[in-house]
């Protein structure tokens, strides 16, 4: 006879709501890195020692198959020129010195092609490199 | 308010690629400047066109080769830093298949060797 009926209030209070929004969008903005090349068709070699690569803000791409094409941010090098591969890649370094050259090569590519690309590299003091490869 | 973010926040969303970019780095040996290295302190690596490895003149086989390169490396021991002082060279033809390379360059690193030169194939 005492008792009184309680009424729970049912509705989540969505006060704070766009400060979460706020938060999740930060955080992406933060961590997204836009890609600025799609790159050629290729199959990496797989490999035991594979390993992460911590930063992506400071690599650059060099694409290459086994028909020796080359690719750098989306523009097709032909074998003839190879030679201007250097001067690109010199004037990304230019910009950021801590680049790290990621080597997108094709598994069934030749040696040849990509001993001439690393020279290239080599002339243009990128010496730190990577393999692209899978998890084996 | 709230609307705007939310759009900002799908935006971001489906732009964001959390896959991250793996593979075996490698420093390249820079230009000039040879430096003169015992020469029992280096272990060479030749990989022909067919893919067979050539060490030490004789033709071995990938698991062969692994127990070789452990072998030598503990036979010469670590420097100052810990690191083995073995250096492996890594030769090849200009048609050797590149994922022959990197087969043999995954070899070597499984080996435990950190020093890892390339030298460059011969001209054809």
């Amino acid at each position: 006879m005492f008792q009184k009926k309680q009424k729970a209030k049912q509705d989540i209070p969505t006060s704070s709501l766009p400060d979460i929004i706020f938060l999740l969008l930060f955080f992406f903005m933060v961590s997204t890195v836009i890609k600025k090349s799609q790159g050629i068709p290729i199959v990496t070699p797989a490999a035991h020692q594979t390993k992460k690569i911590e930063s992506k803000r400071h690599l650059a791409y060099i694409w290459a198959d086994d028909e020796n094409r080359i690719s750098i941010d989306d523009k097709l090098i032909p074998v003839s020129a190879i030679g201007s591969i250097s001067g690109i890649i010199r004037e990304k370094l230019d910009q950021d010195n801590r680049l790290i050259v990621s080597l997108k090569i094709d598994k069934r590519a030749k040696m040849g092609l990509v001993t001439d690309i690393q020279e290239q590299l080599r002339d243009a003091y990128a010496v730190r490199v990577n393999y692209s490869t899978r998890f084996k | 308010m709230a609307d705007i973010a939310f759009l900002l926040l799908i935006f971001f969303l489906l732009t964001t690629t959390m896959d991250t970019d793996k593979g075996i780095p490698m420093v390249l040996p820079e230009r000039g400047g040879e430096v003169k290295i015992n020469p029992k302190n280096i272990a060479k690596i030749l990989v022909n066109a067919d893919g067979q490895i050539l060490f030490d003149n004789k033709i071995v086989g990938d698991a062969e080769l692994k127990d070789l390169l452990e072998t030598r490396i503990k036979e010469r021991g670590m420097d100052a830093d810990g690191n083995p002082k073995l250096i492996v060279s890594i030769k090849t033809d200009r048609q050797t298949d590149y994922e022959r390379y990197i087969n043999v360059l995954d070899i070597v690193k499984e080996s435990g060797a950190t020093k890892i030169s390339i030298a460059e194939p011969e001209r054809e």
